[in-house]
């Protein structure tokens, strides 16, 4: 059963320079309590697509097509109060600099009162200092947190508290952007073991987002490879790692460092990503591939991904080369 | 490598051409520029007509020009209780081409008869589109004058002004220390002084004049607040990794003052520089107004004679003696100050909508 | 044997920080607190650690950006052909010295002068040493800009930094860099900021000119897997102390400090048929144990060139 269905999500964001089309038909589903994982380079549109889930864009994007079906319903269009109900409540999201958006001078515990109370207006204060308590166990942290002010935790705790914030008004679905970015390797791996364990325990549904192929591996159960705002690849994790189709995707793989196995030569990949101002539909990864066929050359191939397993699919071009 | 400097130049045109494309969303600034580029228009237009002779110097100067404008008038005798059948109250009479009896004095002509007299100051005519003052002196030539003062004024001030504040704010800021603390406690200082009535003292004891004005304004601007801001920007420019590496390279200080740290304090200083215009231009009025200021023409001293002479206080009767001096002031600031506002959008990215 | 370029000994480097607003009395923060090591020529030594274990106090003491409180920095230096202490020079010769230290930053966008452009920016350490003419310069950044592969030169070098992308930014900062021939660059997690396809070009840039240029790298780094990558050797440090200074395969495969084991055990794998072993380490412990100790600036040889603090080796030995 799919707790989130996107089908041909475009979007994209006025600028100065022109119209940046930062998500263009994008469509995948995450079923229930399971993990989904969006990989790419900065720019690819990764966080766009978070955004627009929760239809949190800036002012100056907006979604031109498409449907984000949560739960059965559509939400593209809804109004601004009837989308405040399924913020938090159905998705709700864990920023890349999430910890630093404490108000530093209320105290922890208060912040996540005051956001279960906009929710859950008939809980006590009581109920809910007991939910938050039960939370704070769960993400790790101690119940004496609650009466602490952000400037007293360190990073690895405020992001922990961030989740138990997420986790407050009992989601669906997290989604959760680049959450360990700003942390180092040791905090980095707390953390993603909390998440795990959340999701294990209240059988979440999750979307993780990175830049790092590395946490995609170890996270999730499907995953999805973006490139210049359009999916290249997707499937279930292990297969798109153990056959990667896509020359993005191998690339990708190719370019990761790892502590284990042999030391190996990395694959660079020249180039800059495409500017996404007023792109054509063609596959947008041909300027790089390194051996694109003439097909993929001329840029006659349209963007669109093909089945190439159960669970496996890639872009049409650029599939077997590189 | 020749085509390298074209591809310079090149990229500077782009550049500007950005800049310019950033500043013209703002609507704001340009508004305010239009307005800058008009009071600029006419300042130069001036010396322009009294060159080519389209306006002769012994009409039109604005200090010592006379027009002479002559009308007839109708002698009357206002009644000493109102309403008549003539007039509905006091104010009525007399009338536009009439003269009242008891203000005659230098004439024997009686009620009834019509005499020729000067009419001064004249309302607006094809001859002098903004009518005369009571010397008969062209009041749109005024405006010119005046404009031409305020742009003296306004940048000679806040280009000292912000020359000043820069070195100063740098300083503080790269030097730290005793400096410092004593640059911050001069602002301070400066900041609680009230500039009017400084400026009023000084007037007592010397005749200001507009440069005089100009250098007493940039150096109070430049020693105050901007300084505190100034340093807060040079602060952060000064711990910037590019800094460092230019420290680990073995540059001195004064090189790295110089070339890495003024150079990106200056879009800043530029906006100061566009804001303090502003102030300048409304003191140099207030002080013109109230008669301190030793000058010959300007709007402020405009404002100032028509109040000595009783016209400000005769509603919109002689309305181009007052209004024409009060809005060039109004919209000369403000234009400026939207300037400053179109500029703090280019320089600016956290105020950029993307 | 290759000559030792570089040798650290008992590095220190102090902070005061005032307790509070009204208080006199000063905490001392031992950011860097008696760390020993060399590194030789054309050799590069990774440094890591979590943030705040003082990694970039020691690449700023070490790039004589800021004094050190105690130790001492010896470079070899040719002019001598022998060591020679950073204390014993002064003005024009430890201007000149500089020549030798680079840094690279972490952040592409920061390390530039925005107002300058790519050409003054490069020029930037050949004025300030006043090295050959006018011609000569601009010939150097020429061929500098080939070298970092920003092709073709004169397409680059009347741009501005925010013109250019991150990758080829920071390849500006390695062409600043390397301008001057330096023989040790300290490199402060220059690729942590950049997208993958690109680090990893960058990464090898990196080795390449090492190897042509005869460089030796002081890679600081909080990712294992990228210390792997670029350095023959590891140190890892946990709050001020180097810890566990070994050769890089070495290190990863028989690593004997805790710190060390729970630092490899986070990294991520990326393949998702691996299981990671988790190793747990309370550093607070960890913390009060190597405070306790008090021979704790010593460490002990385990194995070749495998040297390991001593203060709880002996618990686990």
């Amino acid at each position: 059963m799919n707790i989130l269905e996107v089908k041909d999500l475009d979007m994209s964001y006025k600028t100065i320079d022109g119209e940046v089309e930062a998500v263009k038909k994008v469509s995948f589903s995450v079923k229930e309590g399971e993990s989904f994982g969006i990989v790419g380079e900065s720019g690819c549109g990764k966080t766009s697509v978070a955004m627009s889930l929760l239809q949190l864009q800036a002012d100056n994007g907006k979604i031109t097509n498409g449907e984000i079906i949560f739960d059965g319903k559509n939400i593209v269009g809804l109004s601004e109060s009837e989308l405040r109900e399924v913020r938090w409540s159905g998705i709700s999201i864990v920023f890349q600099g999430a910890m630093n958006s404490w108000n530093p001078v209320v105290k922890i515990g208060e912040q996540i009162r005051e956001a279960m109370r906009e929710h859950y207006p008939d809980k006590t204060k009581d109920e809910n200092t007991k939910r938050i308590i039960e939370l704070f166990d769960i993400v790790g942290l101690d119940s004496s947190i609650i009466d602490r002010f952000p400037h007293e935790l360190s990073g690895g705790m405020k992001q922990r508290a961030v989740i138990a914030l997420a986790l407050s008004c009992d989601p669906k679905l997290i989604i959760a952007d680049e959450p360990t970015t700003a942390l180092d390797v040791v905090i980095q791996d707390q953390i993603l073991k909390e998440i795990r364990k959340v999701q294990d325990v209240l059988g979440l549904s999750l979307i993780y987002i990175s830049h790092d192929i590395a946490v995609i591996a170890e996270m999730t159960d499907n995953m999805a490879v973006m490139y210049a705002g359009s999916i290249v690849e997707m499937g279930k994790t292990s297969k798109v790692f153990s056959n990667p189709k896509h020359a993005y995707t191998r690339m990708l793989l190719e370019s990761t460092p790892s502590i284990v196995g042999p030391k190996k030569k990395l694959r660079s990949l020249d180039g800059e990503p495409p500017s996404l101002i007023n792109t054509d539909s063609y596959c947008l990864f041909s300027y790089r591939c390194p051996t694109p066929d003439d097909n993929c050359k001329n840029r006659n191939i349209e963007m669109e991904l093909t089945k190439i397993d159960t669970d496996h699919y890639a872009d049409k071009c650029c599939v077997n080369c590189g | 490598m020749s085509n390298q400097k074209d591809i310079a130049k090149k990229i500077r045109r782009e550049a500007l051409k950005k800049n310019w494309r950033l500043f013209r969303r703002s609507k704001l600034g340009m508004i305010g520029l239009y307005i800058v580029i008009f009071f600029l228009f006419l300042s130069i237009l001036q010396p322009i007509l009294f060159i080519t002779g389209v306006w002769n110097k012994g009409t039109y100067d604005p200090v010592v020009g006379y027009s002479e404008q002559f009308q007839e008038f109708l002698v009357v005798e206002c009644p000493k209780e109102y309403p008549t059948e003539k007039y509905k109250d006091r104010s009525d009479c007399p009338g536009r081409t009439e003269v009242n009896i008891r203000t005659l004095f230098y004439s024997d002509a009686q009620v009834g008869e019509t005499i020729i007299q000067n009419l001064q100051p004249a309302p607006p005519s094809r001859k002098h589109i903004l009518g005369t003052d009571s010397l008969g002196r062209d009041v749109f030539s005024q405006i010119m004058e005046g404009s031409q003062v305020a742009f003296v004024l306004g940048l000679l001030s806040a280009t000292l002004g912000v020359g000043i504040s820069t070195i100063l704010g740098t300083i503080a800021a790269f030097f730290g220390g005793k400096i410092d603390a004593y640059l911050m406690r001069q602002s301070d200082l400066i900041l609680m002084l009230p500039t009017l009535p400084l400026l009023f003292i000084i007037s007592a004891f010397a005749e200001l004049q507009v440069w005089h004005l100009a250098v007493v304004l940039g150096t109070i601007g430049g020693l105050g607040g901007s300084v505190i801001t100034i340093k807060s920007q040079a602060l952060q420019v000064k711990v910037k990794p590019f800094v460092d590496s230019a420290r680990i390279t073995g540059g001195s200080r004064m090189n790295i003052l110089f070339s890495h740290v003024l150079p990106n304090v200056a879009p800043l200083a530029l906006l100061f520089m566009v804001f303090s215009v502003t102030g300048a231009i409304a003191s140099e009025s207030v002080l013109s107004f109230l008669g301190l200021l030793n000058i010959d023409m300007s709007w402020g001293l405009m404002i100032y004679l028509a109040q000595v002479e009783g016209f400000i206080f005769s509603g919109m009767k002689f309305w181009w003696l007052i209004l024409p001096a009060g809005l060039s002031v109004t919209f000369l600031t403000g234009g400026f100050y939207l300037v400053g506002r179109g500029l703090d959008e280019v320089f600016n990215p956290r105020l950029r909508d993307r | 044997m290759k000559n030792t370029l570089i040798e650290v000994k008992n590095l220190e480097k102090y902070f005061e920080v005032s307790a509070g607003l009204f208080s006199r009395n000063k905490t001392i923060v031992k950011a860097v607190d008696g760390i020993s090591f060399d590194i030789p020529f054309g050799s590069s030594l990774g440094l890591v650690g979590q943030s705040g274990c003082g990694k970039t106090t020691t690449a700023r003491a070490l790039s004589l950006l800021d004094p050190k409180t105690g130790g001492d920095i010896k470079f070899y230096n040719t002019d001598i052909n022998d060591m020679q202490s950073i204390d014993d020079l002064e003005g024009e010769e430890l201007k000149k010295f500089r020549r030798n230290i680079q840094m690279i930053f972490q952040d592409p966008y920061e390390s530039l002068n925005p107002r300058w452009n790519i050409k003054d920016i490069i020029l930037e350490p050949l004025n300030i040493h006043n090295i050959g003419d006018l011609k000569d310069r601009e010939e150097a950044v020429y061929e500098i800009l080939k070298t970092v592969g920003l092709t073709p030169p004169e397409n680059y070098m009347p741009r501005y930094p925010h013109e250019l992308s991150g990758g080829q930014r920071q390849r500006v900062s390695i062409a600043r860099t390397l301008i001057m021939k330096p023989k040790f660059v300290v490199c402060d997690e220059p690729t942590s900021m950049l997208d993958v396809s690109i680090r990893i070009s960058i990464m090898d840039l990196m080795l390449n000119l090492a190897k042509d240029l005869e460089v030796s790298y002081l890679y600081i780094t909080h990712d294992l897997a990228v210390a792997r990558y670029m350095c023959d050797r590891i140190a890892v440090m946990f709050n001020g102390k180097i810890v566990e200074i070994a050769e890089t395969e070495e290190l990863l495969n028989n690593p004997i400090h805790p710190y060390t084991k729970r630092l490899i055990s986070s990294i991520p794998i990326p393949d998702p048929s691996y299981n990671r072993e988790t190793y747990e380490v309370n550093f607070q412990e960890l913390d009060s144990l190597i405070a306790d100790n008090p021979n704790s600036d010593e460490m002990i040889e385990v194995s070749p060139n495998h040297l390991v603090g001593t203060h709880d080796v002996k618990e686990i030995l």
